[in-house]
């Protein structure tokens, strides 16, 4: 039987290794990934176990590797990638070549990063320097213009006096200091103005420093009480660079901590500088202080520390000041050669690591995998070799043993592995072989819970089922044609779409559905053109069967005017191909006579469909060898839900058939019973059966049954049905009871006890006995196991009723659209239409593409699969199992990738 | 020519408004044209019609009309998927150089 029915037969294998061949076979094994090894060391915490220092190997290679990794990010290198390309886990040998590359990278990498640190804050220190140079030069300049000066002088010197007692205040204490210095540097140029007279003693005062804060370039107002006097004070001043931002805070400190004795000049560097440890663009501003004294000289600088101000010596001297300018640019441009040679290096060094760093990842991430593997093993007593537990697909034990013995053949050892078959009463893990079509819909299935082992997998039928109910909901060829080929544009570049690797999060769902939305989209399609449905309009593709045989005045007087069936008007040969597309004009009775077919296809298709899994409920029955549970579970709920349910579905098709018109003998007494008028309501009538009620037909031209003895008929199948409950509540604890009492007077003879614990077939019966089963627990458990069937197949029945529901809601919410948008665009009567048209498309498409396709298309597909996992899984799936999860190095890169990402 | 003013999502979404309007709306003309009874509710009619000869006279210019109109727009959309191939191909060949 092929495993897409039912899950792998698995067996526990024991797994002797010697130790040198250990490594190679994992490694073997791995590429296979076929097998799961269990952890035979549970109690063992991970610092204990034999292999840590190679997995802590592992681990510090890695975060090497994603040092350089992150690098070659920061660089902007392409990786280089080869798809399909994957190297083999490297023997352990080669661990310490790789080990020894990762370690020489990483050093000359952190050398190469450190040096270049080291090197840019160096040229940040000699940039800032030269612009220390250049702007105080310009601070000097200005005070050494004597031009400037005098101008200042009338200016501001009457602002100074208007500016009040403070402000003259201000400026005498700090006039002095600044005169000194500037005097001292400049001395030649300001000889001529003073001896000119142009400074009084009048105009001596200005105001140094503003009140205002914000006024970053303060004018120098400089004021000269006595030239002999300035002379005998010591001229001071530091200069700097500190952060923009920081300027106000400084300068209020300054002036606070100090008392007003400094004078602050500061100019914005315009260009952004590096800052070498973060390599963020900072702007900075340079400053030059001036003060007088020792104590004042102590306070500023450290003020200019707490501000994390850097200080720069700079002469006083215009002349050494040049010098020293020339200095710092040769410098800066020496630095500038080498700073471009460290990059060029580390571009290098980085460009070759781009080029294998995917490989050595992969290499690395699989010797790690292979000695996590080893930790799980056992070692014998001997030390010689290594003892594994796995799990192990029967039908694959071939290509286990022959991977085996390659690993053997490449790690050159004598010995071969041993691969020991165990008994176990274990369940063990469901595997289901899948391949890329297959797969998603066993995911639907694993979403609900993973079948429990050799239980009967649901995913084959789903494949049909699924895209079928989908359809149902979704029954529309345009909006089917748009959602198909969207899946087959991903099916058809599903190889190129797969090597991109797009990282979103919708993308990936809608990828890893691409083949079910292919499907869904085909089925709609299919129910689309069933329905006769396309963006809610009808094609009249073979002809309707509908004639209007009404006169020209009839046509002109009435505003709704019928059809008759059971005339001429009605050709008698059906439409051959879904609903005629007469209907769609039929505006007074077109929703009415949907739902009586959609509804009535529901019910048909639900019932079906919940059959169909009580019938697969025997299937398991049958395989685990519940006698028991096949005559008192799985006859009782068919009978229960053929008799009841399945007996309406055939009531509607007696109705379908038995009811019909006969032209040419309209009003006729003899046809009346079969005709539409006689027809009576489903739903009445089986409210009725269940009720054990008749009504009197009021209309008194038809029979009051649809066919004879259907009253006993019914009424007997209700019987039969209900005396199916107590068989499917008290049978299963009865024999249970019965088999106990039998095994108690044979003395512990072990006799079928696989009939209800349901072991596989092949597996040994566990040691779990059920004598000792509570025989009341075994009785809730039934009752409540019958009550949610006896419940549900009435409930599920009605449940199936939302493929009516959501086709319907379907239907309108296009016809709204169409009628909303479109027909606004069709509605003018000159040319302009047409561009005006063009525009309402647009509009009707992304409304048609976003609500009608994405929102009703994902609440159709989760309707679908509630009707999947409650309706039909509730049936048969128990979906007790656990997953497989074999060592298998795809799925480990695969998720380490992910991760990385 | 460096006449790129639409991203690539833009141009995509451009390039595949324009297949389906270009389809549709060609496909609706010639329903238009043959007189297809399920569009009659999508024609410019008037409320008060003198007699039949007049209603159906009048339903006969709508369907012209609009069949008309419908081509027009797929027209339109020809320029549009024009356009936006160009700029699709523009943006695929400069991700390529990149």
């Amino acid at each position: 039987m092929g495993s897409l029915f039912r899950s792998e037969e698995m067996t526990l294998c024991q797994l002797f290794l010697q130790s040198e061949a250990a490594y190679a076979c994992v490694s073997e094994l791995g590429e296979l990934g076929l097998v799961q090894f269990r952890d035979l060391n549970p109690d063992v915490n991970a610092f204990q176990r034999k292999f840590v220092n190679e997995v802590r190997r592992c681990d510090e290679m890695e975060r090497k590797l994603r040092y350089l990794e992150k690098e070659i990010r920061r660089d902007g290198i392409p990786m280089l990638e080869i798809p399909g390309e994957v190297p083999e886990a490297p023997q352990p040998r080669e661990m310490i070549d790789l080990e020894a590359t990762f370690e020489k990278l990483e050093n000359e990498l952190r050398e190469v990063n450190q040096n270049a640190e080291a090197l840019k804050r160096n040229y940040l220190e000699l940039t800032e320097l030269k612009h220390i140079l250049r702007k105080t030069q310009v601070f000097f300049d200005e005070m050494a213009d004597p031009s400037r000066e005098e101008e200042q002088v009338t200016l501001l010197g009457e602002e100074g006096l208007m500016a009040g007692g403070q402000a003259l205040k201000l400026g005498a204490c700090t006039v002095t200091l600044i005169r000194e210095s500037t005097g001292h540097h400049s001395g030649k140029h300001w000889r001529q103005p003073h001896e000119g007279g142009a400074n009084t003693t009048e105009s001596m005062t200005r105001a140094l420093i503003s009140d205002d804060p914000n006024r970053h370039m303060g004018q120098v107002q400089l004021g000269f009480r006595d030239k002999q006097e300035s002379l005998e004070f010591l001229p001071c001043f530091v200069a700097g660079v500190i952060l923009r931002e920081r300027i106000p805070a400084f300068e209020r400190m300054l002036w606070r901590a100090c008392r007003g004795n400094v004078f602050l000049r500061q100019a914005e560097i315009d260009t952004p500088l590096e800052d070498p440890s973060s390599s963020d663009q900072v702007y900075k501003s340079v400053f030059i202080i001036f003060f007088q004294g020792d104590q004042l000289k102590t306070r500023v600088k450290k003020i200019c520390e707490g501000f994390r101000a850097t200080l720069y010596p700079c002469p006083e001297a215009p002349a050494d000041r040049r010098e020293m300018a020339m200095g710092v640019m040769t410098r800066i441009e020496d630095l500038n050669t080498v700073l471009g040679q460290t990059q060029d290096h580390r571009h290098r060094v980085l460009v070759a690591a781009a080029k294998n760093i995917k490989n050595w990842f992969v290499k690395v991430r699989k010797i790690k995998a292979i000695y996590h593997t080893l930790n799980l093993f056992n070692l014998d007593v001997t030390q010689k070799c290594l003892i594994a537990e796995c799990w192990v697909p029967a039908l694959d034990m071939e290509t286990i043993q022959l991977a085996l013995r390659r690993g053997t053949e490449r790690s050159g050892s004598s010995v071969p592995p041993i691969l020991n078959r165990m008994d176990t009463t274990e369940p063990p893990p469901t595997y289901n072989r899948t391949n890329k079509f297959t797969s998603a819909f066993q995911h639907l299935i694993y979403a609900y819970g993973v079948a429990t082992y050799r239980e009967v997998n649901p995913a084959p039928y789903t494949i049909i089922t699924f895209p079928f109910l989908f359809a149902v909901m979704f029954g529309d060829l345009g909006h089917g044609a748009l959602m198909a080929a969207f899946g087959f544009w991903m099916c058809y570049k599903e190889k190129p779409l797969q090597a991109k690797r797009i990282d979103s999060e919708i993308w990936t769902i809608f990828f890893g559905g691409r083949y079910i939305i292919l499907l869904m989209g085909l089925f709609s399609m299919y129910t689309g053109i069933i329905y006769n449905d396309i963006f809610s309009k009808s094609l009249n593709i073979f002809g309707s069967s509908w004639r209007n045989n009404y006169n020209e005045s009839t046509l002109l007087t009435n505003k709704d005017l019928q059809l008759n069936p059971d005339s001429d008007d009605y050709v008698q040969i059906p439409y051959p191909f879904g609903i005629d597309p007469v209907w769609q004009l039929a505006e007074a009775n077109k929703i009415i006579f949907m739902n009586a077919y959609k509804m009535k296809i529901s019910i048909i298709i639900g019932v079906f469909h919940m059959l169909f899994g009580v019938c697969l409920s025997l299937w398991n029955h049958l395989y685990f060898k519940r006698r028991i549970s096949v005559y008192v579970e799985f006859i009782p709920q068919i009978l229960f839900l053929t008799l009841l349910f399945f007996y309406m579905v055939l009531l509607m098709f007696i109705k379908w058939t038995s009811y019909g018109p006969t032209p040419g003998h309209f009003g006729d007494e003899t046809y009346v019973k079969t005709s539409g008028f006689c027809a009576p309501s489903i739903l009445i009538t089986f409210i009725n059966m269940m009720l054990f009620k008749t009504d009197e037909n009021t209309r008194p031209q038809c029979d009051d049954t649809m066919y004879a003895g259907q009253i006993g008929l019914q009424k007997l199948f209700v019987i039969l049905a209900l005396m199916c409950v107590p068989v499917m509540l008290f049978g299963k604890p009865y024999f249970i009871r019965k088999e106990q009492k039998l095994r108690a007077a044979q003395g512990h003879q072990s006799i079928e006890a696989s009939a209800e614990n349901g072991t596989a077939g092949g597996a040994p019966v566990p040691s779990h006995d059920h004598g000792d089963e509570d025989i009341t627990e075994v009785f809730i458990h039934q009752a409540i196991h019958t009550i949610e069937y006896v419940l549900g197949s009435v409930s599920h029945t009605a449940s199936y009723l939302r493929l009516w529901a959501l086709s319907l809601a379907h239907a309108q919410l296009a016809e709204v659209a169409w009628n909303m948008l479109l027909r606004k665009g069709l509605m003018s009567p000159s040319y302009e239409g047409g561009i005006f048209l063009y525009i309402v498309f647009a509009g009707w498409a992304a409304i048609s593409v976003s609500i009608l396709v994405l929102m009703e298309g994902l609440s159709a597909f989760l309707h679908t699969l509630r009707l999947h996992w409650v309706e039909f899984q509730s049936k048969f799936y128990a979906g007790e199992g656990y997953l497989f999860m074999p060592f298998s190095f795809e799925i480990i890169l695969d998720s380490a990738g992910q991760a990385e990402e | 020519m460096a006449c790129k003013f639409c991203g690539p999502k833009l141009s995509l979404c451009g390039l595949v408004l324009s297949v389906w309007g270009i389809i549709q709306l060609t496909l609706m003309g010639v329903f238009y044209y043959i007189r297809a009874v399920a569009l009659l509710e999508d024609i410019p009619l008037g409320e008060k019609h003198g007699s039949i000869d007049e209603f159906v006279a009048e339903v006969e210019h709508g369907y012209n009309q609009n069949a008309l109109n419908c081509w027009i727009a797929a027209l339109l959309y020809v320029i549009t998927l024009v356009i936006s191939g160009h700029q699709f191909w523009m943006n695929n060949r400069s991700s390529v150089s990149m």
